[in-house]
């Protein structure tokens, strides 16, 4: 895609983040009917239609400079946003190996890559940066290797070793999640780092994923959309800082929900990494205003009827207990009754 | 997996390196590197001969840090059904080959502190390329090697040119044997054992761990098993609707591929338990050979791998 960067755009205080007209039409919707539940909705991450989210192994739009220094920001302040447990340190260089060869591949006008055997140069434009180093030895970068290529990089990363036949979450850079904390998963198995997700235990799903991804495959990444909603454009909701967004969810009511309430959409990839044989789960936030998503009337019909019927729990566990209906208020209008066509496309 | 997703190599170099074993290395077709591997992995080698299609699992033993050619062993089995006598009589440098992505379903614990490997005849071959990051690693390690003789015991000029003191090898022919119960009751805590060969010696590291009271996440095996010849029987598939007849010589999977239908699959070797398939009907007995499902759930006749599987039975239908 021919990306012109929006390089103002804020996730905080006056929250300038806006989606330009071409940004909502390839928005990723996640709701392919009328009605929402958990499913193994996992698909191979291959490339898919020119201009979508998912054209490339990583997806790079109008504000990935924006979101690039949202990320600095966190990490300034809280910098245990990145951890790597000491023996990672082989998955680190292969998720800057991933990310960088993607990158370079998908965006030459943007990244390119020069690797003569171990030495390697890496050219990053659109944040000004020219480094070269030696690929596997930390000396010779500014910083550890997924903490250097994860501030070059919209969305979050969590690196699972893989042992006894299970998935332990051991290294990662998580700024712009949905309410969840690298700083207290940190070393958790799959199941216990998943223990708070209500209904998907009972269903099985956790042990359905877990045989799945213990037999990922290289160079077969896969995909799943996941969702929740966010009060204003806020990339870092995270527990640490819940006083500071948490109190925002008082403050919707059904005039100001298209404006305020962003649906909030989780593109995760999976990749098994070759070095390390661990896996690395790519975690990418995309956030659209109620009021842009219903500039396309098949996703405010559909919008509408997923949050009016959304199963309590996941009422709850998503946080919307407190606001749900006036968000459902607000798109009322905007539903006519009319039929929905099947999948996601905007019509 | 499907046959869209292998990767297109050349045989650059054969060597004799054993009265049994050959030693093939594998360069990208396209001249390029292959995908870089983690030490452990094997790759299925798809091998299209004049009256069938073989598909055998085969570890890397080349450095996981060299990546312009994979390197294989390969053993002359006597009871092959074509797979390795195809690789040993018909494979000739510049012969071209298609392979897997690698697949590690044997890897070094990253945690662990210490290591003790055990490797018999060609299952030295992981062994080879997860010595590569142990050398310069700071994990302490030792590896015990054993084979019939020394004019068996293959890769024994690559493990002397290492000059590693912690390799020490075993020869049946002079009657040196692992002492099991000194070598495993007396590691400090934190330590993981591998073994890869015969039935015999891993069976025997199993249960000599057990009675030394190792928890089982620290002991680590891999068998491929080949799929063992067997009589013949037929199987009905309930979502294809098609009978397939399934030949003394040719596995469970393999005649259900040859008729035309695709059965998800890793290992090929009865490992992984990616290929697990469900038993709907049943007159008869399950052959299970593999060692994924539990005794239990073999004994239970509900799911079969039919990588290396069979079924000595009048009717068998299965999820397929």
């Amino acid at each position: 895609m021919n990306t012109l960067f929006k390089p103002d755009e804020t996730f905080r205080d006056d929250f300038s983040y806006r989606n330009s007209a071409q940004a909502i039409r390839r928005f990723p919707l996640p709701f392919p009917e009328d009605d929402y539940m958990y499913s193994v909705n996992i698909e191979p991450h291959v490339s898919g239609p020119k201009g979508s989210v998912v054209e490339f192994a990583f997806d790079v739009d109008e504000h990935y400079v924006a979101e690039c220094r949202e990320r600095e920001l966190v990490l300034a302040a809280e910098p245990l946003r990145f951890q790597a447990l000491p023996h990672m340190l082989s998955a680190q260089w292969d998720c800057l190996e991933l990310i960088m060869e993607s990158l370079a591949r998908d965006y030459p006008a943007h990244f390119s890559l020069a690797r003569r055997s171990n030495h390697w140069r890496w050219i990053n434009r659109p944040l000004g940066l020219d480094q070269q180093f030696i690929f596997g030895d930390v000396d010779t970068l500014p910083r550890q290797p997924l903490d250097y290529i994860g501030r070059q990089a919209q969305g979050d990363f969590v690196v699972m070793d893989q042992r006894e036949g299970d998935l332990w979450t051991e290294a990662g850079m998580v700024t712009t999640q949905a309410d969840w904390s690298l700083d207290f998963d940190i070393g958790m198995t799959f199941k216990e780092w998943h223990g708070p997700v209500p209904l998907a235990h009972e269903m099985s799903v956790f042990d359905r994923a877990l045989k799945y991804l213990l037999n990922l495959r290289l160079g077969q990444p896969v995909r799943r959309l996941n969702w929740t909603m966010t009060v204003h454009p806020r990339l870092d909701t995270s527990p640490e800082n819940y006083p500071k967004w948490g109190p925002d969810r008082a403050t919707v009511t059904a005039q100001n929900a298209g404006d305020l309430v962003h649906l909030r959409v989780e593109l995760q990839g999976l990749w098994r990494l070759p070095r390390s044989n661990a896996i690395v789960f790519g975690v990418r936030c995309y956030l659209i205003s109620m009021r842009e998503l219903a500039t396309v009337p098949k996703w405010a019909r559909r919008m509408h009827r997923v949050l009016e019927n959304l199963h309590p729990a996941l009422v709850d566990y998503k946080g919307l207990t407190r606001y749900r209906d006036a968000v459902v208020e607000w798109l009322a209008p905007y539903d006519d009754g009319k039929p929905t066509s099947p999948g996601t496309a905007p019509e | 997996m499907n046959d869209a997703q292998t990767l297109a190599v050349e045989v650059a170099a054969i060597e004799q390196v054993t009265p049994l074993i050959k030693h093939f290395t594998l360069t990208s077709a396209d001249g390029g590197a292959l995908p870089a591997f983690s030490g452990g992995s094997h790759i299925i080698v798809v091998m299209r001969g004049a009256l069938r299609m073989h598909r055998n699992p085969y570890s890397l033993l080349s450095s996981p840090h060299q990546l312009d050619a994979y390197e294989i062993g390969v053993r002359r089995m006597e009871e092959s059904r074509g797979g390795s006598h195809f690789m040993h009589d018909q494979v000739r440098v510049g012969s071209r080959l298609e392979i897997a992505h690698p697949v590690n379903l044997f890897g070094l614990d990253k945690i662990a502190r210490k290591h003790v490997l055990i490797a018999g005849g060609i299952g030295i071959t992981p062994f080879l390329a997860q010595l590569e990051d142990l050398h310069d690693g700071t994990v302490p390690y030792e590896l015990h090697y054993s084979v019939r003789s020394p004019e068996h015991a293959a890769f024994l000029n690559r493990l002397r040119e290492r000059e590693d003191d912690k390799v020490r090898m075993y020869y049946d022919s002079e009657t040196q044997a692992v002492d099991f119960d000194g070598l495993l009751s007396n590691q400090p805590l934190g330590t993981h054992v591998y073994v890869c060969g015969p039935a015999g010696l891993i069976n025997r590291v199993i249960t000599t761990a057990k009675s030394c009271g190792w928890p089982d996440s620290h002991v680590h095996w891999e068998q491929f098993s080949a799929p063992p010849v067997g009589d013949a029987f037929d199987v009905f598939l309930a979502r294809a609707k098609l009978t397939v007849h399934v030949p003394p010589d040719q596995s469970l999977l393999e005649s259900i591929e040859a008729a035309g239908v695709e059965v998800p699959y890793l290992c090929r070797g009865g490992v992984c338990g990616f290929c697990q398939t469900r038993v709907l009907e049943l007159d008869g007995e399950l052959l299970h050979n593999d060692h994924f499902l539990s005794d239990a759930d073999k004994a239970r006749g509900k799911n079969i791998m039919p990588c290396v599987s069979r079924a000595r039975c009048k009717n068998l239908v299965l999820d397929l």
